[in-house]
């Protein structure tokens, strides 16, 4: 589905990518990490045709530059940094849909899901939106069409837990026909949701693993915290998880997407202090359905 | 065509949203109603009084204001895009790259020309409401002037947003073209030249070449047909190109030169990094 050859480009002065050899094949969540100016947001841009560059790059079987059309049909793209377009919430959706042949009721389906309402906000502008609002727009136009080639660039980062779950869903139900590239600063941020790690460095591919595919992206876990002592700062930072507290803020309860199971620990590993007990069980959806209809 | 007219049209109400637009209507549009409040339109020079006279004088403003209006708008608000990201998401759609670039520019050309052109409107109607005779050959020839000078200014503000790759270079680099044809005016170095008695040719030459004393020239024409006011270079300016010829070439050359810069201007942005 994606391959690059011996792909070089130059910035300036700088040797931005030197020589990256890549394959990704359909099935595969491609985490792409590095530090900064490892080069990965060049590779992004030269995999959607945006740049010129030396060697072969070529998506679904052609070069993006010579078939821009017909090769970005099958891309769905989520910037890093949403851009500030003034238009409204309604006119960038009808925009995105006529040039993918796309249905709009798909795509504010999808912003539903995550819980943005594209229709109550369809006159605002784009640009006034919050920051969270913004990213699952742009979510909701690149999954609610027919793409099969993903390209997230940090696509998570300001969702919220519970969009970051429904996100992870939405993923999962793409997880077989699709390839998938998500690119983050940080593996923690996105290891649960890959089955291969690319690292770059200095515009070269330093690290190229595959990693064991056992995490379900819809799973949940159900989260039981105890502390030794009630802490604002705990609950404050708890909280937009969707727990609950309960006793005199020392017990917390509540559920985690499985494929967030890395974030949430790094955030818990703050307050590891305060921490008595701690207890993840997986919930097992199809046990708890047939609970709640012997129940009903 | 469908992706183009899309392109063109998101411009459109990009445009109408920005506040570039905003001011630049409001500059134009308060131009008409202080020339009216000037009582412009009572006063007589060289025999043209009434609309004949407004339009002359709106024409003239228009040429000062115009072209560095136009170019920087349009370097700052593409280049800007460009900067701010919003090339890279919106590239990353399928439009063709051809639909989106001359889309751009047809929907950025309406935005430029149409203010422009309301407030000459405007000025009609209103010196109609007042029982003024309407100049309509004027009126028809000017705005013809405006579409054209319009154009191409749009074809080179284009060029300098597929070239520079930031807002800054961009904005220096339009102010710095606006400069250089504004001091090839004949008000100013040509006057000079000949002066130092460069060759009437080169002068003429450089003239010609020059779309703001192209545009300058043919407004002269309708209200001074000998060129009085333009000295001896008139003189090969009639005799090559005619009244009529030379009225046709005001017309003609700026759209040519603006398409040029214009296509110029693709190559580069196809060839090169989009963003």
């Amino acid at each position: 589905m994606i391959r690059t050859h011996n792909l070089h480009k130059r910035l300036g002065r700088r040797d931005v990518l030197q020589g990256l050899d890549l394959e990704i094949e359909r099935g595969q969540r491609v985490a792409l990490i590095g530090s900064n100016g490892a080069g990965k947001t060049t590779l992004i841009r030269c995999l959607l045709g945006e740049y010129t560059r030396e060697g072969e790059v070529t998506l679904v079987g052609r070069d993006p530059r010579r078939f821009r059309t017909e090769v970005l049909r099958h891309v769905g793209f989520v910037p890093q940094l949403p851009p500030p377009l003034k238009m409204p919430v309604g006119q960038l959706i009808r925009y995105v849909a006529s040039l993918c042949a796309a249905d709009t009721r798909h795509m504010i389906d999808v912003a539903a899901r995550l819980g943005f309402d594209a229709e109550r906000f369809r006159h605002h502008p784009f640009v006034r939106l919050s920051g969270g609002q913004k990213q699952k727009l742009l979510i909701a136009t690149a999954l609610g069409r027919n793409a099969d080639i993903l390209i997230l660039d940090e696509p998570a980062a300001n969702l919220d837990p519970e969009a970051r779950s429904t996100f992870f869903s939405l993923l999962a139900e793409r997880e077989k026909e699709a390839v998938m590239l998500i690119s983050s600063h940080r593996l923690d941020e996105v290891a649960a949701l890959v089955n291969r790690v690319v690292e770059l460095d200095q515009g070269k591919v330093v690290l190229d693993d595959r990693v064991a595919d056992s995490v379900d992206l819809t799973s949940r876990l159900d989260c039981h915290i105890a502390l030794t002592r009630p802490e604002p700062a705990f609950a404050k930072a708890i909280t937009p998880w969707g727990f609950s507290a309960r006793d005199d803020g020392t017990a917390w309860h509540g559920t985690v997407a499985g494929a967030d199971r890395l974030r949430f620990l790094g955030m818990l590993s703050r307050y590891v202090a305060l921490i008595g007990a701690l207890e993840l069980r997986e919930i097992d959806d199809r046990r708890r359905s047939v609970q709640d209809r012997a129940h009903a | 065509m469908q992706h183009l007219w899309l392109t063109a049209w998101t411009d459109i109400l990009e445009s109408l949203r920005a506040k570039w637009f905003a001011v630049y209507t409001l500059v134009f549009g308060s131009l008409v109603v202080l020339l009216f409040v000037l009582g412009l339109t009572e006063s007589r020079v060289m025999g043209f009084t009434g609309l004949s006279r407004l339009m002359l004088t709106y024409i003239q403003l228009s040429m000062a204001i115009l072209p560095i209006f136009v170019l920087i708008t349009t370097v700052r608000s593409l280049a800007g895009d460009r900067e701010a990201g919003v090339f890279e998401y919106l590239l990353a759609l399928p439009v063709p790259l051809a639909s989106w670039y001359w889309g751009k520019l047809a929907g950025r050309f309406l935005m430029v020309f149409t203010p422009v052109f309301l407030a000459m409107i405007g000025a009609l109607a209103w010196g109609a409401l007042q029982g003024a005779e309407i100049p309509w050959k004027l009126f028809g020839y000017y705005t013809g002037l405006l579409i054209s000078l319009s154009w191409c200014f749009l074809g080179i503000g284009i060029l300098i947003s597929s070239i520079a790759k930031s807002v800054d270079v961009a904005q220096g680099a339009a102010f710095i073209i606006w400069l250089a044809l504004l001091l090839f005016l004949d008000l100013i170095l040509l006057g000079v030249m000949i002066q130092q008695h460069v060759p009437a040719e080169t002068a003429v030459a450089i003239a010609l070449i020059n779309p703001m004393q192209v545009f300058r020239t043919g407004t002269m024409l309708l209200f001074d047909p000998q060129l009085v006011m333009l000295g001896p270079a008139a003189y090969v300016i009639l005799d090559n190109f005619g009244s009529t010829g030379y009225m046709a070439f005001a017309l003609l050359y700026p759209v040519a030169l603006g398409t040029l810069t214009a296509w110029v201007g693709y190559l580069v942005f196809r060839r090169g990094d989009q963003i």
